[in-house]
């Protein structure tokens, strides 16, 4: 630190490694005056797993289920561009079925993610009634997904080649249903973000990146869509049946956090109609036609991408002629979105940073495993068995509609 | 002695105190569509920290570090006393005045800032310069609510004269100077009791714990017992200012003031529940525009008469 620096008392504001502010290992370190922010070091790199070199020792369908585990929240999206990567590298068409189903697992993602970030984002404002509510009403997303994958996260749907379940045309009109009532919700999470004077106090003009910045730092998803940045795998490189539904990629143009807020919640809309327009879809192709009984993986490589909630996620896979990938690359979009916290951040406040760096939507990648034990006799009461039953019976009851939401 | 140890003072409040943050957590948890703790939860986490460990920083002046908490809780207590009874004015003679029990009134939030101060962290001292700021721009504009009062009862600046004066004629809340004033009040007082929007010195999010990061075991205990004590008496007192009419029978008079307080708290657990903490050049603000601006209206209401 050189004299110059000294004079003007800057004090380091520690975020993270561990920190209320990110549940995942991240750190940010705030060198303030006061309470302005002057500089910000960002280090990442504490949850390294070895994912890609694990991918390299399993043949090509166990990967599917490996790069789901990446990420809890995003787990359909690595897998979904893993398998486009795959597609690409052996050509394999898939039916259209196959394609209005991974459209619909994609957008069911993004509507829950986009919910659980709006509720971030009131927590890290201070505003714990916004969390509540928004994962309030993510529960009804998630009750969908556990209708027609059997699972709340961790579909387990994607299968180079197509998916591994089917929607039957009979639970078609169940699941509209279900994605109607969740249009009250987000109108009410539109009208109350707009119309809260607090909230346009605290997030309008906060944390502003210029379109040119936006493009210069090389953003993805809601974050360069806020900057008015136009773009969108799904529009710019259609895969899946996102050019076979009617649908239109949200821009705003101030940058703030208001405006990523409002991206957000409006895609969640568009998300709606993506479903609702892939179910359409379903209804003309033929039930069981899911599936384009892939046999053998050539030489050769492969790239595959998809717009995750939270922006491009792109796989890259090269095959030898073997069973398994010799090369498997993955880049998620928040490690393009964390380093505009770089500029985003400078020249705001803590209490701006705060919602500032949790703007961009950065992925948490832990997820929760849990032991309910008598402390007196140390007895487990629940065990693994136990919790699969419970899970497997509630899925039965959101089948069978005798689940009540509570 | 009796009355600082047990009634109205320590014991009286504590107990109501919890009761106060158990009622104000159970709102909260329905607001937010969750089950909220059992009824000894406030307890049950004042033992818990009882039996904890407490760490003393080692840059930090020991003696004033446990000092500090126990004189938080020594001021709201003698603050309850202040307050008097529910039903009786005051039980002492010196049944206390206005001036005293603003003084009393910033005592917590000093001692947070001094507490802060010296622990020496970082992010506590950002905690403490932005409670001292939040100190420095709701103080006036509460002194100036608190005036109405005075102004409305003919000069009378001592707790029970007000409570009498509004006893003969009608309760100040009544008029239109009294309800702006109890308006800028409550405000204030959300901000005394460090609640969202108005918490920023202990923004977890932010600065985790801020002014109380360092602190733990029973001085952190010390704290949180003030903080919920505040949240019974400080109400109370505003209620016995603007808000204070006798109904002539004891229970009488003990229930309909549990209906006020339980109306107030509601009050301060809706704006806690609907706002977006402000950051704290906004609360500056909000305070020396909005809120002073309406205390003033209401001292000049109080002045022509309305």
């Amino acid at each position: 630190m050189s004299e110059n620096e000294k004079d003007k008392k800057t004090t380091i504001i520690p975020i993270g490694p561990y920190h209320p502010l990110q549940e995942e290992p991240e750190f940010f370190e705030l060198h303030v005056e006061g309470e302005k922010v002057i500089k910000l070091d960002i280090t990442l790199g504490y949850n390294h797993r070895g994912i890609e070199k694990m991918a390299e020792s399993m043949h090509y369908d166990q990967v599917a289920f490996l790069v789901e585990r990446v990420c809890g929240i995003c787990s359909a999206s690595h897998p979904f561009a893993y398998v486009n990567a795959v597609e690409d590298l052996a050509d394999i068409v898939i039916p259209d079925r196959a394609k209005y189903i991974r459209s619909i697992i994609g957008e069911l993602e993004r509507l829950h993610s986009h919910l659980l970030w709006l509720g971030l984002a009131g927590h890290f404002l201070g505003y714990n009634t916004v969390w509540m509510w928004a994962w309030k009403y993510r529960e009804p997303v998630l009750d969908i997904c556990e209708r027609i994958t059997g699972n709340r996260n961790h579909y387990a749907m994607f299968k180079i080649g197509g998916v591994r379940k089917d929607i039957l045309n009979a639970d078609i009109a169940g699941i509209w249903k279900m994605c109607d009532e969740l249009i009250k919700p987000l109108e009410m999470f539109r009208g109350a973000v707009m119309d809260d004077p607090v909230i346009h106090a605290r997030t309008k003009g906060v944390g502003i990146l210029t379109k040119q910045e936006a493009i210069d730092w090389c953003l993805l998803g809601p974050t360069v869509r806020a900057s008015g940045v136009a773009i969108d795998v799904r529009r710019d490189d259609p895969y899946a049946a996102y050019n076979m539904v009617d649908w239109k990629v949200i821009v705003t143009e101030n940058g703030d956090v208001f405006d990523k807020a409002m991206v957000r919640i409006l895609e969640m809309l568009e998300s709606v109609k993506i479903i609702k327009g892939c179910l359409e879809g379903l209804k003309k192709t033929k039930e069981g036609e899911i599936d384009a009984k892939v046999k053998s993986i050539p030489a050769g490589e492969g790239i595959g991408r998809h717009e995750a909630p939270r922006g491009e996620v792109f796989h890259y896979v090269r095959g030898d002629g073997t069973n398994r990938p010799a090369r498997h690359k993955i880049r998620a979009p928040s490690y393009m979105n964390v380093p505009s916290n770089q500029i985003s951040a400078i020249g705001g406040t803590i209490s701006d940073a705060a919602i500032v760096l949790a703007a961009v939507d950065p992925c948490y990648c832990c997820t929760e495993r849990c032991a309910v034990i008598d402390t007196r006799t140390k007895k487990k009461i629940l065990s693994g068995e136990d919790l699969v039953r419970l899970s497997q019976q509630r899925t039965k009851d959101i089948i069978s509609g005798v689940w009540k939401p509570k | 002695m009796i009355d600082f140890l047990f009634f109205p003072g320590l014991l009286f409040s504590s107990v109501c105190g919890m009761l106060a943050s158990f009622i104000d957590r159970k709102l909260t948890a329905r607001i937010q569509w969750r089950k909220g703790p059992p009824l000894l939860q406030p307890l049950y986490d004042l033992v818990k920290l009882f039996g904890k460990e407490t760490i003393i920083p080692a840059q930090a002046s020991k003696a004033l570090f446990l000092l500090l908490p126990l004189i938080s809780v020594s001021a709201v207590a003698l603050f309850a006393i202040l307050n008097g009874v529910i039903v009786k004015s005051s039980v002492a003679p010196f049944s206390g005045d206005l001036f005293v029990a603003i003084y009393l009134m910033i005592v917590p939030a000093v001692c947070l800032i001094l507490a802060a101060g010296i622990s020496g962290n970082p992010l506590a001292i950002v905690g403490a310069s932005r409670e001292m700021k939040l100190v420095l721009s709701y103080e006036l504009p509460f002194i100036l609510a608190l005036l109405v009062a005075v102004i409305k009862s003919h000069g009378e600046i001592v707790i029970t004269g007000i409570m009498s004066y509004q006893a003969y004629t009608a309760p100040f809340l009544f008029s239109l100077s009294g309800a702006l004033a109890f308006l800028a009040a409550i405000i204030c007082l959300v901000a005394k009791l460090g609640l969202v929007p108005f918490d920023a010195a202990e923004a977890e999010q932010e600065i985790i714990a801020g002014v109380l990061v360092e602190y733990s075991g029973f001085s952190l205990a010390m704290f949180k017992l003030s903080k919920m004590m505040m949240l019974f008496v400080y109400p109370m007192f505003l209620i016995k200012l603007f808000w204070h009419n006798a109904c002539g029978s004891v229970i009488g008079d003990v229930m309909v003031f549990a209906l006020k307080y339980f109306v107030v708290l509601l009050i301060i657990v809706l704006i806690r529940n609907t706002n977006p903490r402000l950051r704290i050049d906004q609360s500056v603000k909000f305070f020396w525009t909005y809120v002073f601006g309406i205390s003033l209206l209401a001292v000049i209401f109080a002045f022509i008469g309305l």
